[in-house]
């Protein structure tokens, strides 16, 4: 009996240990960024351009880059993702066709990243001739969000009680109507919460982007569609592989990782924090 | 009118699941077309199996072994250090923790699955591998040392959240049942709680692996990038996704150094498609229940 004690204390310990190592690792990386972040971080940094090769100033261009960059891929994937979504749930016919579906998206939300940049790189790029664009990017964006956005839009809207899309239709209303007046409401905060955490990600994402749209050192901001953007994330990794004066580079680099950790983690909890308000205020 | 209606909102949906088709089938024709050119010149064992990637050398060589190696070798090493790090961390929030604790660590294990891949590179290159030059007195920290313990902290939050989540959903009634009968904590987690939570934990380690294997800023800033098969663990190492990253930009479209590139893509495409593949049947038989 003493035995089984021992080993249960012992089993215990060792779990809790995991978790307290697990912690110490993300407490180190976390304060370490934050740290070495905060000097670096200004309103001047916030607003001003790069200046003296990426020695000095802000992040201002690349700032505006990763927002137009996201705002744009998700401008084009959310609709196609919402309407994907609402085939496989309500019109999706035969079931074997929405299996295959079912595969595909699931084969896309495994596809590694650097094979999206890839492949934005020969079709936007070089086959519809876009060049390294805002609009290369942001396509190859909006590609890598789909997958993320139609399995987060369909588990919304399988959320929604049967019951719900059974007396609109039994009311005399249509499968449109239903869909548009019953059911996507009902779903809409859900759908928002996964929509807003592939924000998140994509923001986020550096290796698409590489060859499709970004580039390291802008002074002027994008004026149009087919101009190449800095970017937050390629920032970061420009500052740590190019250049001469690693010295200089380095602080900014960490000030570049602190505000796009902000961001990320303001956008997630946001997520977050909408979907437990919703969950409380939920009537069913 | 009502008929147009539902038509064109149809239509609409049904055009949108079409175009999400095509996206895939232009993703892998647009690797496969760029990448096949390559077995023209050589065969694909001679591709897969031997190690001499000196793609720039007169004549080239595209022997692509060492980065396939050097992909695995990371990956492992990253779920050597993740798995027991995230299944006693899921182990502990799902069954030992509080109520009011696991509250609070649940949301920031989620949040910390958000973090962009890049700030952990920069964390790696710019901090840990200083450090671990210094502790272990080598030449460089960039190596598939720093590379894998980075990677692993990367994956610990997704193995973790997902494994925990399958935990919790364990049913009470098989944990009451396991205590009523004499049984100890540690025993009731071990003997009742893993074997049924024991397909979503799978699910969870297959997804973290596809994540490492797949991951690009990481490796590119903290393996070293030599293309060798490392004979230690603190040797440079340079992974299939950032040999594409790095050398990409050196390339011509159309010429051979460009087609491995798409090759060793393609490479990459099947070993992800693969682990998917068996993440879908070992959850499948869950979801029919």
């Amino acid at each position: 009996m003493n035995f089984r004690r021992g080993k249960n204390t012992f089993w215990l310990s060792i779990m809790t240990l995991m978790l307290i190592i697990t912690a110490g690792f993300l407490v180190v990386f976390i304060v370490r960024i934050i740290t070495l972040g905060a000097p670096v971080l200004s309103w001047k940094f916030i607003v001003e351009p790069p200046r003296e090769a990426m020695t000095e100033g802000g992040i201002f261009p690349a700032l505006i880059g990763t927002f137009l960059l996201t705002a744009l891929a998700m401008i084009i994937a959310l609709p196609l993702g919402i309407f994907t979504a609402i085939w496989l749930t309500h019109y999706g016919k035969p079931s074997q066709l929405v299996n295959i579906l079912h595969i595909i998206i699931n084969t896309m939300a495994g596809i590694p990243s650097i094979i999206f940049g890839l492949f934005g790189m020969t079709i936007f790029v070089n086959l519809l001739d876009l060049n390294v664009s805002l609009l290369s990017g942001s396509l190859t964006l909006a590609i890598l969000a789909l997958p993320v956005i139609i399995n987060n839009t369909e588990e919304a809207i399988r959320s929604v009680p049967a019951d719900f899309s059974e007396a609109s239709l039994a009311l005399g209303a249509t499968t449109r109507q239903t869909i548009s007046k019953v059911v996507f409401p009902a779903a809409l905060p859900n759908i928002l919460t996964g929509a807003i955490i592939s924000v998140g990600r994509v923001a986020g994402e550096t290796a698409p982007i590489m060859f499709t749209a970004a580039t390291f050192y802008s002074r002027s901001l994008p004026h149009s569609l087919q101009n190449e953007v800095m970017a937050l994330p390629y920032h970061i990794y420009a500052l740590m592989t190019e250049g001469t004066h690693p010295q200089a580079q380095v602080p900014i680099a960490y000030g570049t990782a602190l505000v796009l950790l902000l961001l990320v983690l303001l956008i997630d909890a946001l997520a977050i924090i909408i979907r437990s308000y919703m969950r409380k205020k939920r009537q069913w | 009118m009502k008929t147009i209606k539902e038509r064109t909102f149809q239509v609409i949906a049904y055009l949108a699941s079409l175009l999400t088709v095509v996206c895939l089938i232009a993703i892998i024709y647009g690797i496969f077309h760029d990448g096949l050119p390559l077995f023209k010149v050589i065969s694909w064992k001679d591709f897969l199996f031997t190690n001499n990637w000196y793609p720039t050398y007169d004549p080239p060589g595209f022997g692509a072994w060492a980065l396939i190696i050097g992909s695995l070798y990371v990956t492992l090493g990253a779920l050597i250090i993740a798995i027991p790090l995230s299944l006693g961390s899921a182990i502990f929030i799902s069954e030992i923790a509080s109520p009011g604790l696991r509250e609070i660590v649940k949301p920031v294990i989620e949040l910390l699955a958000g973090i962009p891949s890049v700030v952990y590179g920069l964390f790696g290159m710019a901090f840990l591998a200083p450090l671990i030059r210094q502790w272990f007195s080598l030449d460089t920290g960039l190596n598939l040392f720093t590379s894998s313990l980075i990677l692993g902290i990367m994956v610990i939050p997704i193995i973790c959240s997902i494994s925990e989540d399958a935990m919790s959903s364990v049913p009470h009634s098989i944990r009451e049942a396991s205590l009523a009968l004499g049984a100890t904590k540690t025993e009731t987690i071990f003997k009742a709680i893993i074997p049924a939570a024991k397909k979503g934990i799978i699910g969870s380690i297959l997804l973290g692996f596809g994540r490492a294997i797949g991951e690009t800023m990481v490796v590119l800033m903290v393996a070293g990038g030599a293309a060798q098969i490392p004979n230690s663990i603190f040797k440079s190492v340079r992974p299939l996704t950032s040999t594409i990253a790095a050398e990409m930009g050196e390339t011509i479209i159309g010429d051979l150094h460009y087609n491995a590139l798409f090759a060793l893509a393609i490479v990459l495409f099947i070993i992800t498609f693969l682990s998917n593949l068996i993440t879908e049947i070992v959850f499948r038989p869950k979801r029919q229940k």
